[in-house]
């Protein structure tokens, strides 16, 4: 990097609509946050017990200028102290997607600011850079979230291998689905999360699945299976089953295989950083269980505090700036991708 | 005045540029391809043809809705966008408006009919009148906008008992029921009326703009649901999503005297 460069303030307004949260913000050379507005539209699906895409679409259109404009005033800034607009433009719900795409690119086309179409996955995994200024690639990251369970080398800023990902449900898919069997509600991470605390996770052995022909890959559809099971043959006994034990017992089988295979990986290849992203990279048992790990082998552990954890657009920000520095730049053609490949464009 | 409209209501893509009673450019397509890879660099490239300066834009139009749920966000954001990052008013013009002032000044009614699946359309029955001597005619809703069968906007036009020009995308979806129900003559819109048009939408919201102008000493100002903030404007669906519809079916149902 030249010294002139980094002296040079890069900042990004970003725009973020994948699923259920409008948000926007500003972002100064990738690592500092100017302004981090989310508008989170959680309390309309609770209602329907998970995201109603339409309902999330229509959301999103009256929310995405109010969060754009606050993300500004916040920062103090104009359109004229902008030098690029980032936007997520994949993986996720193609409606929502689409809102903020097509307002991105209506502003860059009206300003002649740049555009930058960002993966939602690398703004997951870029969130640790915000926090943590001494982060550089290459290290391992494991982004678990409502959509995703990716366990990725980050060979370099925008360079990306992933290792290993889910073969069914996400991490935060299972936990939305066992928190509705045990009724518990939507959303299930923060309420599985805080409800474990009071029960035993040893109570009942669920099963840590192994997927066969990759040592990285998840399945958490199995365990989820595993659980729904239990309940029915104690409600079949007429035993009463306790709802804090299965929530802990259920957690804490999701932690130990996401904590093993990120171990695996750690020894496999060598890493020296270890970081974690994505919604439930803000659950307490994973965090400390990593940082138990990370610290028994003695490799440097990073994860987003809980507001860059969920869906936001700082992290968005993060992740443009580094691809803008690269010369990537976004067309008038640009699209939303509901299945955008990490590291593809 | 000049005036930028986008229509993504339907299959068409549709952009045109509006200066002082004249179409400075148009540029439509009716292609599979999304309005989203589509729209924008329509404008771009109508905006280069004609050397648009984007700032020099009095307010950007939009046909509002109903219309293609995902269409109708797409134009929406686009020009929330535009006309956020442009400090300029949006001018919303209903979808069904906009369809049938491509034939204004016809005679007899006319009425657009777009296909809104589940056996429905999105339609209105309008007429035009003659203006002031030498001015434009001016469009009367018999029938605004609404979601309802073929069946049932077949049955209000034969009770009107005149002629009817029908246009849109419902047309040949409709062909063979409208030749059993309708009683009345009626006939159909060629291709170059028979679609969605932007110019169409920027005339009709020009008229808008002329109003709402004339009753505030040549100023534009916001007016409910026509002359809009980019914070303000959401298309009109004129239908809940599935899943509210599901909701408050179930709970008719159980409200429902038994």
């Amino acid at each position: 990097m030249q010294k002139e460069e980094m002296e040079k303030s890069v900042k990004i307004l970003a725009i973020e609509s994948s699923c259920d949260e409008t948000a926007a913000a500003v972002v100064e050379n990738g690592r500092r946050v100017l302004s981090n507005i989310i508008y989170s539209q959680i309390d309309l699906h609770t209602l329907y017990g998970g995201v109603v895409p339409e309902i999330a679409s229509r959301k999103h259109i009256e929310k995405v200028i109010p969060v754009v404009d606050k993300a500004l005033k916040e920062a103090s800034l104009t359109f004229s102290d902008i030098d690029a607009i980032a936007v997520t433009y994949g993986p996720g719900l193609v409606g929502p997607l689409l809102v903020g795409v097509s307002a991105a690119k209506a502003i860059s086309l009206a300003t002649g600011i740049p555009l930058v179409g960002v993966h939602h996955i690398e703004g997951h995994i870029s969130a640790n850079y915000i926090e943590n200024p001494e982060l550089e690639p290459p290290f391992a990251c494991l982004v678990v979230s409502g959509g995703h369970s990716h366990l990725v080398v980050v060979k370099d800023y925008g360079e990306y291998e992933v290792i290993g990902k889910t073969r069914d449900d996400a991490a935060g898919e299972a936990f939305d689905k066992v928190a509705r069997a045990i009724g518990l509600g939507y959303p299930g991470g923060p309420k599985i999360d805080k409800v474990s605390k009071e029960g035993d996770p040893n109570a009942v052995t669920f099963p840590r699945a192994k997927v066969g022909g990759s040592v990285y890959d998840f399945s958490f559809s199995g365990l989820k299976s595993a659980v729904l099971n239990y309940l029915n043959i104690c409600e079949m006994k007429g035993e009463k089953w306790v709802q804090a034990d299965i929530a802990a017992s259920f957690q804490k089988a999701v932690v130990d295989v996401l904590v093993e295979h990120s171990m695996n990986a750690i020894d496999e290849y060598g890493f020296t950083k270890f970081a974690i992203a994505g919604g439930v990279a803000s659950n307490s048992a994973l965090r400390s269980a990593m940082e138990e790990a990370c610290a028994k082998k003695h490799i440097a552990f990073y994860h987003p505090s809980p507001i860059l954890c969920t869906d936001n657009a700082a992290m968005i920000g993060a992740a443009g700036y580094f691809e803008y520095r690269k010369g990537v730049r976004s067309s008038m053609d640009l699209n939303a991708i509901p299945n955008l490949k990490l590291g593809e464009r | 005045m000049k005036l930028l409209a986008l229509d993504t209501s339907g299959m068409v893509a549709s952009v045109a540029v509006w200066e002082d009673d004249l179409i400075r450019g148009e540029y439509s397509m009716n292609d599979k391809k999304m309005h989203s890879q589509t729209i924008l660099p329509m404008v771009e490239q109508l905006r280069d043809q004609i050397g648009l300066e984007m700032e020099s834009v009095d307010a950007i139009a939009i046909a509002k809705g109903p219309g293609s749920f995902t269409g109708l966000r797409i134009g929406s954001a686009t020009v929330k966008g535009l006309a956020y990052a442009l400090n300029k008013p949006i001018v919303s013009v209903p979808t069904l408006h906009a369809l049938a002032h491509q034939l204004c000044g016809s005679e007899g009614l006319i009425c657009p009919i777009l296909d809104a699946r589940r056996n429905q359309t999105y339609t209105g029955i309008y007429r035009y009148t003659d203006g002031e001597r030498g001015a434009f005619p001016e469009q009367v809703i018999l029938r605004d906008q609404c979601a309802v069968s073929i069946g049932e906007i077949a049955q209000d036009l034969n009770a009107r008992g005149e002629l009817v020009t029908f246009l849109g995308d419902g047309v040949p979806v409709f062909a063979v029921q409208l030749r059993d129900l309708m009683k009345v003559p009626y006939r159909l819109a060629p291709a170059h009326l028979n679609r969605q048009r932007a110019a169409a939408v920027a005339a009709l919201a020009a008229e808008y703009c002329r109003k709402n102008m004339q009753a505030h000493d040549g100023r534009l100002v916001p007016e409910e649901g026509v002359i809009e903030s980019a914070f303000d404007h959401a298309p009109e669906y004129l239908r809940l999503s599935q899943a509210e519809r599901e909701r408050k079916e179930h709970a008719d149902q159980e409200n429902a005297p038994a």
